[in-house]
């Protein structure tokens, strides 16, 4: 369905300290693919999301973005800040927590990556982020500060924010998580859309009906090992491991079928 | 017999008490500037995480941080110049010493703003593509100056109250003014009485300023 792969994830280990997180984690997405990683808390699928814009450096493996590769490892060196910052710049970022800049206004926060990271004229940089808010249905609460606005509008911005970038691949960590669940639905639409478009994603979430939905293909992880991969509804409606039935027994799932014991 | 209080001979010396407080207030924020210049320094060095630069810093720090000034005043007036063959004037060993104790303490109130900034923050820009300058410049230190203004100002109180020390060198600050006002007068009680008031008048508006900040940024 696609021609190449938009995100390759080869052989990737991470510890944290003594704390093995991936052990030797591959993963393939292909252009316009939209991938959930799902598992218990622990399992490394923060982190493997992380590592996917080097916010957290792998200790060995390969990723690859588009045509931007990172290798790392023995034989490898330690990438350079300039050299994570032109790789980041093209993975957008939505986070649990927001993370907007509280002492911007919400089309300062859009404008913030255009501007200082690419450069950008501010004037166009205003207009682009302002399409970008139309998008997201908040531009007016452009002038707005963060802290008027609610965890769904601050999701929204935080999208739009990631968006301006022109990034080639989004990344989701538990976007939904810290929200009221009133305000899910907001957030889970433009994610929804983005797919539509043809955004290729990964999400982290715990939205299992989400996933379901939205996701082709769903990756059930646990103690730093992929322990199941495959089409979103065969993963999550008739999982093949054991392991990932006990997980998804944790959920209700509001339009399948309840959860098998 | 009650004691006369007479302030009036004072006029005479305004001229002298007005040099007194310029000395006063120059030092404070000439070493205010050049503490939190150094400060700073010492605090991006220590953020940087590079130990062996950052360990004889904070040497350095802890001792300024640990002694009391005046011993730093006489040490640095009369050792160094035995140990560095490098004579100093009164005032450029008095700029030194204050910069320095200064700058030991606005060290870490710019580092403690600085990590007190949420580390979401960091991943934020980070995620966009910041490189470390830009970071700091646009997204941490905007934030973490905010909540540094209070206790700036604390120090800077400090500070200007420490320039009294100044004195035991010949520096020409509020106090020694005093001292040579009372030694030509005899009159300790008004003269000492008037330089507290003076001291006050200074540093007043400033308490209340940092006090209306950190009300204002508590929000």
């Amino acid at each position: 369905m696609t021609d190449t792969a938009m995100i390759e994830v080869r052989h990737v280990k991470k510890s944290f300290g003594t704390l093995a997180v991936l052990k030797d984690m591959s993963v393939t997405v292909p252009r316009g693919g939209v991938v959930s990683l799902i598992g218990p808390s622990g399992s490394g699928k923060s982190t493997l999301l992380r590592c996917l814009n080097l916010l957290a450096i792998p200790d060995e493996g390969r990723i690859r973005i588009g045509t931007h590769v990172m290798e790392f490892g023995k034989g490898h060196r330690m990438p350079k800040d300039r050299d994570l910052a032109a790789f980041r710049s093209k993975v957008g970022m939505v986070f649990q927590s927001f993370n907007l800049f509280p002492h911007m206004s919400v089309v300062q926060n859009v404008m913030e990556g255009p501007v200082t990271v690419l450069g950008r004229g501010r004037d166009e940089a205003r207009e682009d982020a302002l399409r970008l808010l139309d998008k997201v249905g908040l531009r007016d609460k452009a002038e707005a500060y963060p802290d008027r606005l609610s965890g769904g509008q601050k999701q929204r911005v935080a999208i739009a924010r990631a968006l301006a970038m022109n990034p080639e691949v989004m990344l989701f960590d538990e976007a939904t998580s810290a929200l009221d669940p009133e305000l899910v639905g907001e957030v889970l639409t433009v994610v929804r859309q983005l797919a539509a478009e043809g955004m290729t994603m990964v999400l982290v979430t715990h939205e299992i009906a989400f996933a379901r939905d939205v996701a082709e293909t769903v990756i059930f992880m646990r103690d730093g090992y992929v322990v199941e991969e495959g089409p979103a509804r065969q993963v999550i409606d008739a999982p093949r491991e054991a392991a990932t039935r006990t997980f998804l027994s944790h959920f209700h799932r509001g339009t399948s079928s309840p959860a098998p014991a | 017999m009650p004691y006369e209080w007479d302030f009036s001979f004072l006029i005479q010396y305004s001229r002298l008490i007005a040099v007194g407080a310029a000395y006063t207030i120059g030092f404070t924020i000439l070493t205010a500037i050049s503490g939190f210049t150094v400060g700073g320094l010492i605090a991006m060095v220590r953020l940087s995480g590079t130990r062996l630069v950052a360990l004889p810093l904070m040497a350095v720090m802890e001792v300024f941080r640990c002694t009391p000034v005046l011993v730093q005043l006489v040490w640095v007036y009369y050792a160094l110049p035995i140990l560095t063959g490098v004579e100093l004037a009164p005032s450029t060993a008095a700029f030194i010493t204050l910069t320095l104790y200064g700058a030991s303490f606005f060290a870490e109130i710019i580092r403690g703003g600085i990590t007190s900034i949420d580390l979401g923050q960091w991943d934020a820009g980070r995620a966009l593509g910041m490189r470390r300058g830009a970071l700091m410049r646009r997204i941490v230190l905007p934030q973490a100056l905010k909540r540094m203004i209070p206790p700036l100002v604390n120090q800077v109180v400090l500070q200007l109250k420490n320039t009294s020390l100044l004195s035991v060198l010949a520096v020409p600050d509020l106090l020694y003014q005093g001292q040579l006002i009372t030694s030509a007068t005899y009159k300790p009680l008004e003269t000492y009485t008037m330089i507290a008031v003076i001291y006050f008048i200074i540093l007043f508006p400033l308490t209340t300023l940092a006090y209306g900040l950190e009300k204002k940024l508590a929000r």
